[in-house]
């Protein structure tokens, strides 16, 4: 088993077009690290620095908004669903 | 004639071509549509547009139209009201009230920036629009779709008011209920937007959409007789129209149409969804995500996209914000009402209580010129308001006399 990864558009060409990755449970830190040497550039393009996403994108696990959980120290269990979504308007 | 240069965005200065998208693919913050102001100051005049129909397109200039628009025709063009009655109430000499709950089609602000979204994906020829909603967009994708011949996709949370679900079914949109709150709705349509080629406008047509709030802002210039006003008061769910306000403003200061514009801005949210307002007390714009708990649910967004844009801009014009209990919603509302005779959503409820105490508290100047922004109709939210039951009588003058003169319990 694995979690799935679902990749917006916009990091596609860093995934070589991959709409869906898969990565070994961990944290989100060490998946986004593991991504990172598959994909280079990964990392950098969706976090600030090793402890800060950027602004205008969020993580989901399950669902769930990592802020809500552990932020990037979130645990994240065999089997779960991992989504990077860009923060969107709304109302 | 188009004065668009293209898209850019608002971070990072990175440019993009005309199109469908929702964010920046560097570094993933909004895209502001580029305009050509020299071309635009050229042709723009206050006496131009005043010698047009009232309504949104009066400034159609500044909106990313490429072709003469087919819907949304009616829109804008709502009425600014001195509000004296209520000014007494708090305290203040020069009050307006800014009303977009009688919009049109669907009697909330939400039908500028649907007019901009909707003929762009008519431009764009895509094939159907949806949108993630907390109910007041929802009707006006819906009603605009309708009239454009377009299909619509819209979601909303399952727990949203009965009246806004029947105000969106009724155009024929395909009405989807999510079980989750607002935010869990929009991350799904975000991901929704990545496989469907269609216009959601919230998302891919976002940079479009937003223009359409600055009609807001010019409208209020123009109807104070191009002037800006000292301070205005607006809801913030997201955080998109009080930026949109603000940009409005500066660009007919940019134009030419305005002296200088040193309005202050003020945001209003509600106590249990707070996110924007947290941030601007603690003196920051870092945004917290909260789990919205409030009866405004048309503001009942705890994960706003616009809202470090919107703090940073409160800060710069040395505004503030403050939030609302659903106690003081409910009596908003009514304060509202029975002072200018206006019926607002739950949402016009946080605004009028905020605005209450932006003036208490002394940030907004007994003589400052200012502006409430009234975004809905109250008739799209009944329940945020517990009123008596009416007194009922037999058909008898009697009993209407024992009522008259004040002794109803009897009757």
């Amino acid at each position: 088993m694995s979690i799935k990864l679902t990749i917006p558009t916009a990091l596609r060409k860093i995934t070589r077009d991959a709409d869906v990755v898969e990565a070994e449970p961990g944290t989100v830190r060490e998946i986004i690290a593991s991504l990172d040497e598959s994909f280079h550039g990964f990392g950098s393009r969706i976090c600030e620095d090793e402890d800060k996403l950027r602004r205008f994108i969020n993580i989901y696990v399950d669902g769930e908004d990592i802020r809500f959980l552990d932020n990037l120290s979130t645990r994240v269990r065999d089997g779960a669903e991992l989504a990077i979504v860009l923060a969107i308007a709304g109302g | 004639m188009t004065f668009i240069n293209g898209l850019k965005c608002r971070e990072c200065g990175r440019e993009y071509s005309k199109r469908a998208i929702a964010g920046c693919e560097e570094c993933f913050a909004p895209l502001e549509v580029d305009y050509d102001y020299d071309a635009i100051s050229r042709v723009l005049s206050r006496e131009v547009i005043s010698a047009r129909p009232n309504n949104l397109w009066r400034y159609r200039e500044l909106l990313p139209l490429e072709r003469e628009p087919a819907v949304g025709l009616a829109s804008g063009g709502t009425p600014l009201i001195r509000a004296e009655r209520l000014g007494r109430v708090l305290g203040i000499r020069d009050l307006y009230i800014k009303n977009d709950s009688v919009n049109s089609p669907t009697l909330s602000f939400k039908d500028r920036v649907t007019a901009v979204a909707i003929n762009k994906a008519l431009e764009f020829g895509l094939e159907a629009v949806g949108c993630a909603s907390t109910g007041n967009l929802a009707n006006s994708v819906a009603a605009s779709a309708a009239s454009a011949g377009l299909p619509a996709y819209i979601l909303i949370p399952h727990n949203l008011e009965l009246n806004k679900i029947i105000a969106t079914s009724i155009y024929g949109a395909q009405v989807i209920t999510v079980r989750g709150n607002y935010d869990d709705v929009n991350r799904l349509c975000a991901e929704l937007a990545e496989r469907y080629p269609w216009g959601f406008v919230n998302v891919n047509l976002r940079p479009f959409y937003g223009e359409g709030s600055k009609t807001f802002g010019y409208e209020i210039a123009e109807q104070l007789g191009w002037r800006a006003p000292a301070a205005i008061v607006v809801p913030m769910a997201g955080g998109s129209l009080i930026t949109k306000i603000h940009k409005g403003l500066k660009e007919l200061e940019r134009l030419g149409l305005l002296e200088e514009v040193g309005t202050r801005l003020f945001g209003a949210q509600a106590e249990g969804c707070n996110p924007i307002t947290s941030a601007v007390k603690r003196g920051s714009t870092e945004i917290k995500p909260v789990k919205p708990a409030t009866i405004a649910k048309s503001l009942a967004i705890g994960n706003p996209a616009d809202g470090y844009h919107a703090a940073r801009l409160i800060a710069q014009t040395r505004g503030w914000a403050d939030d609302a209990s659903d106690e003081e919603v409910a009596a908003g509302i009514q304060l509202l009402a029975e002072t200018e005779g206006i019926f607002a959503e739950s949402a016009g409820g946080v605004t009028i209580a905020v605005t209450k105490k932006l003036i208490e508290q002394g940030r907004i100047n007994t003589d400052d010129l200012t502006v409430i922004a009234i975004t809905g109709n109250g008739l799209k939210t009944p329940d945020a308001v517990k009123l008596p039951k009416p007194i009922c009588i037999e058909p008898k003058i009697d009993h209407f006399d024992r009522v008259a003169s004040g002794l109803a319990a009897t009757v």
